[in-house]
């Protein structure tokens, strides 16, 4: 059995170690909040916290997270939408088809808590999901306005 | 429409969520929010049912898959209803009930940009007639004429009385009126709702992960399936030694889905898959064991100068013109294949018994996809259906239901028991209906003064109805190869007059099966003319403005766009130093687009796009702020396609098989888009689509612009650096 804290929760799952993180958060867990889009670390759809740090779950193995590491989903962003991305995301209406928003918002979401004042470029840096609708622009600026930079 | 199936979803669901999660904004669970669902409120007709808490049920049967097509039906259902917007929630009827009714919810494809300009009018008149019921109920209720009493937000007053009745308490009464017929629609002048820059009704459940996409379907007691489909085009599966495998944790089955395809199930996704990819499989190469990228170029390059070719558009004598033209320009251009690479990867849940085929999955036809499912279930249609799941992307992909099938095929394995089925991105990247493979010559006539008198634009290349469709062809002439190059009609019209006209192809069909990618065959007709267009001009000495307009006399819709962005981008004044600019406009889908692009080449020969002005008149404007978040996300679609992406072919297979090989534009290479929506309210005009047409051409004449170099072939790469 491994433990993980996922949301705040200590929970067991019984899976083989090299199970990527993001199966198990699906599968095992039940969440389905977080997406499976590459498999490669490529897209981004996947993305959650470890001990806030933006990771990439569908390429690291379940064995290699500790016990008393906080994982956290989309789901455990914020109980009711109130996270200031949560809130601009929904201020500027940025999702289309939606499936990748949950990797962008916890990658925009963990680059305000190291950067609270992105520059531009930052942001570029930071948000290197694929969104294959093209809400790009929109997610910038939806950070900006979580950030209170002036759009 | 309560029935046996209807019963028993509704029973199992019920221990996953909440009684009443279905009537809640955002946590939408298809088939629970049907009316038999719906306790014993009464539906007004198809489109509308008015639950006694006043709740606005709005059917909806085209589906959203990102471009704001539900809320938009919902809007112009709303606004004839007069309904309380705050109120309003969705269903999705599934095309089972659909059968069952005739047909009552019309065609449940959603593509080729006729989300709602194709089904406007019923949607409405579905609207304004529940409205017209809800009035006259109220005033048999009163004792008054409907001549006193009037709607707003959800509510039938009576002028004279100041008395007031919500729709909720109205709704059954009205239930059992006879429609009235003819009732007339609202001048969209008036709209209130419609027309309006509304917020999403779906963002919300896609900020907080409770959306459900196909992907995410549970059920009881689901086992989850992996394939390994043949990656030779037209070859098959020759063996495979499931004895390797049948032992590992959690591993169920392993089945022969048909000549192409095996798959294990296992009671996770990644034991599946994990399995699978351990499994010992051979391959039959099939007919085309050696095809390369290479040999299909070759095809069409032979085209491109053969006899024999299907006519889309000719007016006067293009090849006598071009024999005695003062200056004759030519260009040949080229367009590779593309994957559509939607962010959720194919997959479907199927139930299969000898009675009855269940299918929970994303579709842009759930008609369709109803079609492939009962056919593989070997089962009557009336015995199964399709319960419409939200789409991570569709771009065309989810017209096609080749991964039902399979899921059917696969259920039936397991009778009774739940099996969903999900493409790794690997099988959904190789196994994809990619956009056609078209190459093109363009030959243009210019007399001394530098006019165009003269233009042949030969196509070689891929048909996509030939292939998906063969009924559509005319003679064997595809019509749809012509997209936005037509002389006449209401869909893409050609938007430039030229005496001497010839617009022809030469149909080669490589093996590789093409699809509808999104903006479709306008994608590369735009590309190709447009930047043919800049040639001339630049042949003629003339500035690329100027020598379009000269030739859009007749066009003034295509004219106005093109305008709208040259005034906005001031076109008149030079840009910046270092900054140059590329203009393009094309009619597709019944809308007209144009865009201007600015862009910079630096010394490392590296592209940066400043900035794009695009303009769209889509007729009518449903929602501008969603019809901007389109014109937006098109130039990422459409600059993927136009910058990076390329589906290659060697040794008889697909190349790329994920983001790695086949990237995808990101936020660092995304351009700021302004975007102008410029309805004239004189038609009905697509907007998912149309202005993909212009993201390329418009940057790439601004590249020429720039460099003096001009990129005749898709993607742009490293082009410019080998140059």
């Amino acid at each position: 059995m491994i433990r993980l804290t996922i949301n705040g929760t200590v929970r067991e799952v019984d899976v083989e170690p090299d199970t990527p993180l993001l199966w198990v958060i699906r599968e095992q867990i039940g969440l389905t909040g977080t997406k499976y889009g590459c498999g490669v670390a490529a897209c981004g759809a996947c993305t959650v916290h470890i001990d806030g740090q933006p990771v990439r779950s569908c390429s690291l193995p379940v064995s290699e997270v500790k016990a008393n590491q906080k994982i956290t989903t989309i789901e455990g962003l914020s109980p009711d939408l109130t996270h200031p991305i949560q809130k601009a995301w929904l201020e500027l209406d940025v999702p289309q088809c939606g499936y990748c928003q949950s990797g962008q918002i916890m990658a925009a979401a963990a680059l305000l808590k190291e950067k609270p004042k992105p520059t531009d470029a930052e942001i570029a840096e930071a948000m290197s999901n694929i969104c294959r609708c093209g809400t790009y622009n929109r997610i910038k600026a939806a950070i900006k306005r979580a950030a209170g930079i002036p759009a | 429409m309560s029935n046996a199936f209807e019963t028993n979803r509704r029973s199992f669901l019920a221990g996953t969520v909440a009684s009443t999660a279905g009537f809640t904004l955002g946590f939408h669970i298809p088939g629970i929010d049907s009316a038999a669902a719906q306790g014993q409120t009464p539906e007004l007709n198809a489109w509308v049912v008015v639950k006694p808490d006043d709740t606005v049920v709005i059917r909806v049967a085209r589906v959203e898959m990102g471009q704001g097509t539900l809320t938009g039906l919902a809007q112009l259902v709303a606004e004839e209803l007069e309904c309380d917007w705050k109120k309003v929630t969705t269903d999705y009827p599934t095309p089972g009930e659909n059968l069952k009714r005739n047909r009552v919810w019309g065609n449940y494809q959603t593509a080729g940009s006729r989300g709602i300009r194709d089904s406007q009018d019923y949607v409405r008149k579905g609207g304004a007639t529940a409205r017209a019921m809800l009035i006259q109920a109220a005033a048999n209720q009163w004792g008054v004429p409907v001549s006193e009493c009037y709607t707003w937000k959800g509510v039938v007053r009576h002028r004279p009385t100041n008395r007031e009745l919500r729709y909720g308490q109205l709704a059954e009464a009205a239930a059992k009126l006879t429609p009235p017929a003819d009732v007339p629609l609202k001048d969209p002048k008036n709209w209130t709702i419609a027309g309006k820059s509304l917020p999403r009704l779906d963002t919300k459940s896609k900020l907080d992960g409770s959306q459900i996409y196909s992907i995410d379907h549970k059920m009881p007691g689901m086992m989850l399936a992996a394939v390994k489909i043949c990656p030779y085009f037209d070859g098959k599966l020759k063996s495979y030694d499931a004895s390797k495998i049948t032992s590992m944790k959690g591993v169920k089955k392993v089945v022969k889905v048909d000549d192409t395809t095996v798959a294990v199930i296992a009671d996770t996704w990644w034991r599946a898959k994990s399995a699978i990819d351990q499994m010992p499989i051979e391959w039959d190469k099939g007919p085309h064991a050696k095809l390369s990228s290479d040999d299909v170029t070759k095809m069409l390059v032979e085209g491109l100068s053969a006899d024999q070719a299907f006519i889309g558009n000719q007016a006067g004598d293009a090849k006598t013109a071009l024999a005695s033209a003062a200056k004759v320009v030519e260009a040949t251009y080229a367009v590779p294949h593309q994957h559509h690479a939607t962010m959720e990867p194919m997959n479907a849940t199927v139930v299969w018994t000898p009675e009855k085929c269940e299918v929970w999955t994303a579709t842009q036809n759930a008609e369709s996809a109803l079609a492939t499912a009962a056919t593989a279930a070997g089962l009557p249609i009336e015995k199964c259906d399709v319960y419409r799941l939200n789409l991570g992307g569709g771009f065309g992909r989810r017209t096609a239901h080749d991964f039902v099938r399979q899921a059917v095929l696969i259920a039936k394995e397991m009778p009774g028991v739940p099996v969903k089925m999900i493409w790794s991105r690997e099988e959904d990247m190789t196994h994809g209906y990619y956009h056609p493979v078209t190459m093109a010559k363009l030959r243009g006539a210019l007399d001394k003064d530098g006019n165009l008198v003269g233009l042949h634009m030969r196509i070689s290349g891929q048909s996509i109805l030939s292939t998906i469709n063969p009924a559509g062809l005319q003679n064997g002439r595809d019509p749809a190869t012509f997209q936005g190059l037509n002389p006449s009609g209401t869909e893409g019209v050609f938007g430039y007059g030229v005496p001497n006209l010839l617009i022809d192809h030469a149909m080669r069909n490589p093996p590789v099966r093409p699809g509808f990618w999104r903006g479709v065959n306008n994608n590369q007709n735009a590309f190709y003319l447009e930047s043919f267009i800049d040639e001339l001009a630049a042949a003629a000495g003339q500035d690329p403005l100027e020598f379009r307009r000269k030739m859009m006399k007749n066009h003034p819709k295509h004219l106005a766009v093109l305008n709208a962005v040259a005034d906005r981008v001031g076109w008149s004044k030079p840009p910046a130093p270092g900054i140059y600019r590329g203009l393009a406009q094309h009619m597709g889908y019944g809308s007209y687009v144009a865009a201007c692009a600015e862009v910079s080449v630096n010394a490392k020969k590296e592209v940066t796009i400043h900035r794009i002005v695009a303009a769209t008149n889509c007729g009518h404007a449903v929602n501008p702020q969603q019809i901007a978040a389109q014109i937006e996300g098109s130039f990422a679609y459409g600059l993927t396609a136009g910058l990076l992406g390329e589906i290659t072919v060697k040794d008889g297979r697909i190349v790329e098989e994920n983001f790695d090989t086949y990237p995808i534009l990101k936020m660092d290479q995304m351009p700021a888009v302004e975007s102008i929506v410029i309805p004239t309210n004189d038609f009905w005009g697509g907007v998912g689509e149309p202005t993909i047409f212009v993201a390329t051409p418009a940057v790439f004449n601004a590249i020429a612009a720039a460099t003096g170099k001009r990129i005749r072939k898709l993607p742009l790469g490293d082009q410019l650096a080998k140059a």
